[in-house]
């Protein structure tokens, strides 16, 4: 067979990581390429610096290693049974490309994951020893995230954060159960110790950093997880107590969510239809309910339907304010911070808004149509000086004149 | 410009700003402008290439304050607003601003009132600037030239350009970004509003360009485009995430961008190609046994089914406490159309007769439901199914384990095993002890009874006494369960 080229390698491998949802450059300590010899900064916020037509940010060249892997999930592409093409980068590859795309303002940094070969450890090394090359041989400041192998030696992840701003390990699938059908090679205990280890060593480095000022910085940005939505049984329900556990547990920064999307090659066991998109979009909803918005995951739950997961055609918030209408209308002009960011329709910048201009003059409809995006969705939630929703919160077809008109859309999928 | 020793009541006065995003120049002149107590509708605001001439006859010369006057106040918050503000491109921030400066005198917490139409509008231009300096972090794309020039230190001249077209008037508030960030790189960009050059040591700001000036490719873009149309997942396509982001005006300047068109018509049709080339169409599980034996016979899902050979139905009891998992239909099973009647399956009913478990109480299937072989002369010799093959193959016989439900399932052999647990594991490791399902139900795995065949002496006898303690296992749990 002859040789593949870069350019072949790079489909093949890159092709094969977008399956991972994460691409976030932000949130990593800032740095800058002054006074140094190479290139490369990062300045708090992600830069995304292209858009595909699946709609998400291309902030990183993110891309596999290598796609071989003796692992076997089913949901993954590049099980050790799927059928697909293999290719594999030598770390100097990596490195050469991450900097020839870096130079030409096309990505952030570099966003590296890997099939395993060999054995974890070997893979781990192989991965740490990109990031080595490109911070100590070319001084590369950008953003750097690793996907670390919980089965792999600690010291080698702890080398690993040492070098990147971000590393991640995936849970995969909501429950256990799930794990062991779908991902027989994986072990759910191992995958959460590996996640407590990164843990304490975040907690560690912060610690040390305070009292010593040159103390190694260890992933500046936090660790952050991935679950693959649809692919098993698993309920919305599930899935926010999951996710709010691991939240709790190990300090993450964010838990991503991946509608399971059908891949070539896949295997048997798997449903064979993608879950609906909206689906995934409502979890990232309830997610953000629950980081800005000061909603329990208990809150969220509540949100479900009879099976346990959210409904499709509204988003969280609406759905929980239809459930307890006893809590509403809410007054803009009295009520606190915290009963005004569960008014359906009023985001965390309008409840700002609305708390600094109250002070000035008594709030009235138009007003807050002003500081909202959509003044027919607050309206029946809340009072203003001229306004009362005395008819509107009782009636019980309130969700359908709240929900969004169903989409044309089939008519153009074909 | 010189000063005008006293206000003159109903003079109107005209400042022509040097530079349209010199927010100093504009500071300066405000404060004075508000300590000498002008209104803002007395004040003509004019930035280069602005119409001047409409205020011909207005005031040029600047009004000292008087002594006495007071400071001028202005919080944070709309500083800093105003220092970005003033990069927009809208012609009227200059007065806009000074209308807000001058009502800040009397109302200092005005910038708070989020409802007030000035303050909104100065949190508009901010915004959109904002927007406009982040895109262009964002949308920036060098080409690389190589220049004879050398920067001197042993460096060959990589001169990395790009063209840019801003909205607004941010190209020098945003030189500080790109030198942090490529400050040991030569480059230039270039946009209609003027250009901006590092050398690796100092920034030097040159004339307005042109889209030509700028280089007209790279060969890096190839896989840039690669990468791009690989990292595309053609099964979530959201064009209007997509365009809400990175709106039509940018494309032009993105090497990119020229594949979207194609992308977004190919996506549909790559998604179908990829669930029917799966031939992946089992949609609903069949309910009934009967409703499986018919659509095993049309299945074609894997090679196997292709070959000469007949589907072979697994049978028992639909109630059976017992299902027996095989690996496939040998040649016999194959032309007989039953599971377990060849050499293996006589050596089976014995094994099962002297531990004492019927097999016409259990329901005998196999993990694979067609023969695979390959043809040798007359013979068909045997083959193992692959991993691929029973894992296609467990959506049989997993709708027979939702209908049967058994309370126990004993695997024989590694693809049987396989096919119900989803992983391949060892036979000496496993056998002798349950394994829980998650339907409830447990699992035992034993060796095949074609491995017995194949051995001789001691050997066989030795795997024949595992296999009949394995049986017994399973007996004795089965009535443990009953």
């Amino acid at each position: 067979m002859a040789a593949q080229t870069i350019l072949q390698k790079l489909e093949i491998l890159a092709d094969a990581a977008k399956y991972d949802a994460s691409c976030a450059s932000s949130g990593t300590a800032k740095k800058n390429s002054l006074g140094g010899k190479g290139i490369g900064s990062t300045e708090g916020m992600g830069i995304c610096h292209a858009y595909a037509p699946d709609g998400r940010c291309i902030s990183l060249l993110k891309i596999l290693l290598t796609n071989h892997c003796i692992f076997d999930c089913h949901y993954c592409v590049n099980r050790k049974s799927s059928n697909v093409a293999r290719a594999r980068f030598t770390p100097q590859e990596v490195v050469d490309l991450t900097l020839a795309f870096y130079r030409r303002n096309y990505i952030e940094g570099l966003f590296l994951s890997s099939g395993i070969v060999k054995s974890s450890n070997h893979t781990m090394e192989q991965i740490v020893e990109v990031a080595r090359i490109l911070r100590e041989e070319h001084d590369f400041r950008g953003y750097i995230h690793l996907k670390t192998i919980p089965e792999a030696d600690p010291e080698i992840v702890h080398q690993a954060g040492l070098y990147a701003d971000r590393v991640s390990i995936n849970v995969e699938l909501p429950t256990d159960s799930g794990l062991t059908r779908l991902a027989p090679d994986k072990d759910a205990r191992q995958i959460e110790g590996a996640m407590g280890k990164v843990k304490a060593d975040l907690v560690e480095a912060k610690d040390a950093r305070k009292r010593f000022r040159h103390a190694p910085r260890f992933a500046p940005a936090g660790q952050s997880t991935q679950m693959i939505v649809g692919a098993d049984a698993a309920t919305d329900a599930d899935i926010v107590g999951k996710a709010s556990r691991l939240y709790d547990n190990f300090r993450l920064r964010r838990v991503y969510y991946s509608a399971f999307s059908p891949i070539p090659d896949a295997s048997a066991v798997l449903p064979l239809k993608r879950p609906p998109l909206i689906r995934e979009h409502r979890l990232y909803q309830s997610d953000w309910l629950m980081r800005f918005y000061g909603y329990k995951p208990s809150d969220v739950m509540q949100a479900t339907e009879a099976d346990g997961n959210l409904p499709l055609d509204i988003d969280p918030k609406l759905a929980w304010a239809l459930k307890f209408r006893e809590a509403f209308p809410v007054d803009v002009n009295r009520a606190s911070k915290e009963q005004l960011l569960r008014v359906p329709g009023l985001g965390v910048k309008a409840v700002g808004k609305i708390l600094a201009s109250r002070r000035h003059r008594a709030l009235r409809l138009d007003d807050v149509a002003l500081l909202t995006q959509s003044i027919t969705k607050v309206r029946p939630f809340i009072c203003t000086v001229d306004w009362r929703p005395v008819t509107l919160t009782d009636r019980a077809d309130l969700r359908s004149l709240l929900a969004p008109k169903t989409e044309q859309l089939e008519l153009f999928a074909a | 410009m010189t000063a005008l020793q006293h206000v003159k009541l109903g003079t109107y006065y005209v400042v022509h700003l040097p530079e349209a995003d010199d927010f100093d120049f504009w500071r300066e002149r405000a404060r004075a402008l508000v300590q000498c107590d002008v209104p803002p509708d007395r004040i003509a605001w004019v930035e280069p290439g602005g119409s001047g001439d409409l205020f011909a006859h207005g005031e040029r010369r600047m009004p000292v304050p008087p002594m006495d006057a007071k400071p001028v106040r202005a919080n944070r918050r709309f500083v800093s607003l105003a220092r970005n503000a003033i990069l927009h491109s809208d012609p009227e921030r200059f007065a806009l601003l000074y209308r807000v400066l001058w009502r800040l005198q009397s109302n200092p917490r005005m910038m708070e009132d989020k409802a007030d139409p000035d303050v909104r509008r100065v949190e508009e231009l901010d915004k959109n600037v904002r927007r406009d300096s982040h895109k262009m972090h964002a949308f920036v794309r060098f080409r690389l030239v190589e220049s004879e020039a050398n920067s001197g230190e042993g460096e060959v001249g990589e001169h990395y350009v790009a063209w840019f077209e801003p909205e607004h008037h941010i190209l020098r508030a945003n030189a500080g970004f790109f030198m942090r960030r490529f400050s040991n790189m030569r480059w230039s960009i270039l946009t209609p509003r003027g250009s901006l050059h590092w050398d690796g040591e100092t920034m030097s700001e040159g004339p307005p360009a042109e889209r030509h000036d700028a280089p007209g490719g790279d060969p890096m873009e190839d896989l840039w485009r690669t990468y791009y149309a690989s990292i595309f997942n053609p099964a979530r396509l959201k064009i209007g995430a997509m365009l809400k982001e990175m709106p039509k005006k940018y494309w032009k300047n993105m090497p990119e961008a020229s594949l979207i068109p194609d992308l977004i018509a190919g996506a549909q049709g790559r998604e179908a190609k990829m669930v029917e080339k799966g031939a992946l169409e089992f949609e609903e599980r069949p309910d009934t046994l009967a409703a499986i034996d018919k659509a095993i016979h049309a299945c074609r899902k894997c090679p196997i089914g292709s070959l000469d050979n007949h589907a072979v139905m697994g049978e028992g009891p639909q109630d059976a406490a017992l299902m027996i998992v095989g690996e496939q239909p040998g040649d016999q099973e194959d032309q007989i159309g039953r599971p377990f009647v060849g050499p293996a399956g006589q050596l089976l009913d014995a094994h099962l007769e002297k531990v004492g478990i019927d097999r016409r109480s259990s329901y005998v299937t196999n993990a694979v439901k067609h023969f695979k072989y390959v043809q040798r002369g007359k013979r068909r010799l045997h083959q193992n199914p692959g991993a691929k093959e029973i894992d296609t193959c467990r959506w049989w016989i997993e709708s027979e384990r939702e209908i049967v439900k058994p309370k126990l399932v004993l695997a024989m052999g590694a693809s049987a095993a396989r096919s119900v647990l989803g992983k391949t594991v060892s036979i000496t490791k496993v056998r002798g002890a349950p394994i829980a399902l998650e339907d409830g139900s447990e699992l035992w795995v034993t060796a095949h009874p074609s491995y017995l065949l194949r051995l001789e002496g001691a050997a066989r006898e030795e795997q024949a006494r595992l296999f009949d303690a394995d049986l017994a296992a399973v007996k004795a749990r089965l009535e443990e369960l009953a």
